[in-house]
């Protein structure tokens, strides 16, 4: 299935040779969004060439960019169309358009439009000038929340390869592969990963800026922290849930590790992390991770035969 | 609401004020207001909050900013180390990654 408009210009409205140009990425959700939000304004969408990327991701690898706007201009003979020179872009596009560079290539100079589609009926009515509002980047709720099954869904597919790893493992031990602790502790073991797994990607977008710490990482720690928790609290109110140490120490390593990991990787959904930012904190939290698990499986496995 | 802060004291945005004419482009594109113009020159009001993406420096016509733009991704950054390159965005065509 793929989520795209054909690249070209198309009419909102009944549009003039007057009426203003709004490029747009050629990922459909991008392209419906911004005809929904026009409120009636006749306008041209010069939609260009960004694989069924969205505009910000798109601007970031180049496909969103000053090239392909001159390329479009050209292959859409806008100059023909219209009588002004002047195309509105989205300001997220900006990380991949230099409005200099365009102007000088294709005639057209640019105006950076507002970052979300709901303010240009207002952007344009105010003579296309943008309030400081317009042009800021949130994080709210509302769009942290949306990202929830994508997380899910981009995440599964690694945690349900772990989970069926600890699943098949559980079964080994002292004499003969046990189906009977595979069908037990097996299926312990691959519920907590899949529930360690569930919580980053939950509640990380849910609880981000009020989980402790400035790190996607410790964030998720402590996410993970709290599950450790709230499990032992439950193994206290049901004795004989966890009855093995050794793979009890090994689930409160493997449990922090893997949220924090999970929470890691949302760095890439949210709108406000620097490249910079997300290296300094891997350096430190990779090594981390990556001793809880190893040591966490190790313990685990140990768990196995005594 | 809350306002979200990445960690201090890491990106790589350099602002050179002698090159700098006032324009005030680097202060439009910019999603954080991170650059602001004061008495005809931009000036870097809030570091922190730079994420890197380049915008300004794209836009800057005498090239007065320049930062290391990339992606703060971390899945990227595991791909990239993965396959030795640079960080590399995986969210390929029908991807909506970082929507
Ligand atoms: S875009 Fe460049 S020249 Fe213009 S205000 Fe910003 S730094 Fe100065
Ligand atoms: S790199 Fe992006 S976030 Fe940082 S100052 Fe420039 S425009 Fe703003």
């Amino acid at each position: 299935m793929r989520f795209r408009v054909e690249p070209g210009l198309y009419a909102a409205g009944s549009p003039t040779q007057e009426s203003p140009v709004l490029v747009s990425a050629n990922y459909k959700m991008s392209f419906d969004r911004l005809r929904s939000q026009l409120g009636g304004l006749d306008a041209w969408i010069l939609v260009l060439d960004t694989k069924g990327v969205n505009v910000w991701c798109a601007a970031g690898k180049g496909t969103f960019g000053t090239e392909e706007i001159a390329k479009r201009v050209d292959v859409v003979g806008l100059g023909e169309v219209v009588s002004h020179r002047r195309l509105v872009v989205p300001q997220l596009g900006a990380p991949g358009v230099s409005a200099h560079e365009v102007a000088r290539r294709s005639g057209f100079s640019v105006v950076f439009g507002p970052v979300r589609a709901e303010d240009i009926p207002a952007f344009v009515s105010a003579g296309m000038k943008a309030t400081p509002q317009m042009r800021r980047v949130q994080f709210p709720f509302r769009e942290r929340v949306v990202l929830i099954p994508l997380e899910l869904v981009t995440g599964a597919k690694h945690a349900l390869f772990l989970a069926a790893c600890f699943l098949v493992l559980a079964g080994l031990g002292p004499g003969i592969y046990s189906l009977h602790r595979a069908g037990t502790e097996g299926v312990q073991s691959a519920a907590l990963l899949l529930a360690a797994f569930a919580v980053g990607a939950v509640l990380t977008p849910v609880l981000l800026p009020w989980l402790p710490g400035r790190a996607f990482s410790a964030k998720g720690a402590w996410l993970g922290l709290i599950l450790v928790l709230s499990l032992s609290a439950f193994a206290w109110a049901h004795p004989g849930t966890f009855e093995n140490p050794a793979s009890t120490g090994a689930w409160l390593l493997l449990i922090p590790a893997v949220v924090s990991y999970v929470a890691m990787n949302f760095t890439g959904a949210s709108t406000y992390t620097s490249l910079s930012g997300v290296r300094r904190e891997m350096r430190v939290a990779v090594p981390v991770q990556a001793a809880c698990a190893v040591i966490g499986t190790g313990l685990w496995l140990a768990g196995r035969f005594f | 609401m809350t306002r979200l802060r990445y960690l201090p004291n890491v990106v790589t945005l350099i602002l050179d004020s002698e090159k700098c004419t006032g324009c005030g482009v680097c202060t439009e594109v910019c999603p954080h207001g991170v650059l602001v113009i004061e008495s005809q020159k931009a000036r870097i009001a809030d570091r922190d909050a730079c994420m890197e993406c380049g915008a300004c420096a794209l836009n800057c016509i005498t090239e007065a900013i320049s930062v290391r733009s990339g992606v703060g991704c971390a899945t990227a950054v595991l791909n990239g180390m993965l396959r030795g390159s640079e960080p590399t965005c995986d969210c390929s065509a029908d991807a909506t990654c970082c929507e």
